[in-house]
């Protein structure tokens, strides 16, 4: 099962939460298969195409005060071991990690 | 015996035991499912005509599994995954017992919500129907539809895993479990009490399954130790009797027995629960009931737990134990903690005690606090027959 770990923080939080331990023993133990960390909400961007128009804002509006902040991608035999893994990330201390299953197939096929 | 109670007899018997293996062979909960029924189905044809099989388990599972085959070639499942669900291996006694155990922690795993934890429960090892799980939770059969069908897709597409978890999960998926059981058991305390029935069962499969977890025995020996009363517990039209009140002698001996046989002794906190129940059970009548070890019980319990709900029984006790006023002072304590705010039990005890140190003015308030927090209709006849009577 692939997961796609979304890593949430409040942006004050985020120096806290040094992820080099965890992906190293995490790649050593093969179920990161790679991840990075994002830029914060005020560099984002948002895209939509409307009636032909292509729209383009200033980031998303952000509700709540914790933002993605980063994301893996888990390769691990099912929910618990992902579970186990995300449990070891830093900021699971203070944030909230959130694992998506990888919709595996192609779009048409589901 | 014929033929149709044979297929009747199985269903009640082994239909827990078929499934869990066929879900474990197929890895599919609707498949095993559907396939599950087929094979009842099969048998309702074939068994007059043939007889009733020597193993009717083995022959359930075998008619299923291959009903799974048959539909997944059909479907055309990759050649590889047929080849493991042809050769999986006919299951021994203990693999069934690890299939339905597998089954169950499935059913309760952290990653659904409660509300599909019971449901599935209910449904897949209970063998409940939709309608009558919707039913005694009171919502639409569409709704409780829905709420198994997502748990389960959920279990399929999350990669939840169909299995007993390993030594180091095992005491925080038990409680999850023991949890789900006592939610259910509840439900039929207040009420609803094919629930609490069906809890007790599931309780029973449980402590069969796993006859060394001590929290275990533990919630079974509560549930049986409260469910004895059930009889006991209103009267004629529906009121509350209140346990110092009621005619013990309606309660079941042979559940108090049961239960008696359950307790361990150990401090853990649902076998801590059942010691208390069965102090009660063991008071031929309520001025017998032994409220200095109660007190010690609750004691032990909160601090374990450090459950506010607990401080409050706690403090009960300790009212019949060394006097209403003792009772008070925990009481109001624990009002100016703030921790039970809302809830009617807090004032509805301090009215009680009230009442009893002849504070009546005191008293009325409390239970008038109590009746406008109370939320359900028995409850607040109860208390307003309390508050009238003062």
């Amino acid at each position: 099962m692939r997961y796609v770990m979304l890593v949430c923080v409040a942006e004050d939080e985020e120096r806290n939460a040094d992820p080099t331990a965890w992906v190293e023993e995490m790649q050593r133990r093969g179920v990161r298969q790679s991840g990075d960390r994002l830029r914060p909400i005020r560099d984002s961007t948002t895209v939509r195409v409307r009636n032909g128009e292509v729209l383009v804002a200033d980031g998303p509006f952000a509700e709540t005060k914790e933002q993605i902040a980063g994301f893996d991608i888990l390769d691990c035999t099912d929910l618990d071991e992902a579970i186990e893994v995300a449990a070891r990330h830093p900021a699971a201390q203070f944030g909230t990690l959130e694992l998506r299953p990888i919709w595996e197939g192609r779009f048409w096929e589901t | 015996m014929n033929a149709p109670d044979a297929v009747a007899r199985a269903f009640r018997a082994e239909r827990l035991r078929v499934l869990a293996t066929v879900i474990r062979l197929t890895g599919d909960w609707e498949l095993a499912e559907e396939c599950v029924q087929d094979a009842f189905e099969a048998a309702l044809l074939r068994w007059p005509a043939d007889g009733v099989p020597r193993r009717p388990g083995a022959w359930l599972t075998t008619t299923a599994r291959n009903r799974a085959l048959d539909r997944l070639r059909r479907a055309n499942v990759e050649a590889a995954k047929l080849q493991e669900l042809a050769e999986a291996p006919d299951a021994g006694d203990d693999e069934w017992t690890d299939d339905r155990l597998r089954l169950i922690f499935t059913c309760c795993h952290p990653a659904l919500t409660l509300d599909a934890r019971v449901a599935l429960t209910l449904q897949t090892v209970g063998g409940l129907t939709t309608e009558e799980i919707a039913r005694a939770f009171l919502t639409s059969t569409a709704t409780m539809a829905q709420r198994v069908v997502r748990a389960k897709r959920k279990i399929r597409e999350a990669g939840i895993p169909y299995r007993v978890p390993p030594a180091d999960l095992l005491p925080e998926r038990l409680t999850g479990v023991l949890g789900v059981l006592y939610l259910l058991f509840n439900e039929g305390y207040s009420g609803r009490r094919e629930l609490a029935g069906e809890a007790i069962r599931l309780g029973r499969l449980l402590a069969r399954l796993m006859p060394t977890e001590t929290e275990v025995r533990g919630l079974l020996a509560l549930m049986l130790l409260q469910h004895d009363r059930a009889a006991a517990r209103t009267d004629r039209n529906g009121d509350l009797v209140p346990l110092d009140e009621q005619d013990r002698s309606r309660w079941d001996r042979t559940l108090i027995d049961e239960g008696r046989g359950l307790l361990t002794g150990t401090p853990t906190p649902y076998q801590l629960q059942a010691a208390i129940a069965a102090c009660h059970a063991a008071a031929a009548t309520a001025a017998d009931t032994d409220w200095p070890r109660i007190a010690c019980l609750y004691e032990q319990l909160a601090g374990l737990t450090g459950s506010p709900v607990v401080q409050l029984n706690r403090a009960v006790a300790v009212a019949m134990a060394e006097g209403p006023q003792a009772g008070l002072r925990l009481v109001d304590a624990l009002a100016a903690s703030g921790r039970l705010r809302g809830y009617h039990l807090l004032p509805a005890t301090r009215a009680d005690l009230l009442r009893r140190l002849d504070r009546r003015a005191e008293a009325a308030t409390a239970y008038e606090q109590a009746i406008a927090l109370a939320p359900t209709e028995v409850e607040r006849r109860f208390l307003r027959h309390r508050h009238d009577e003062l």
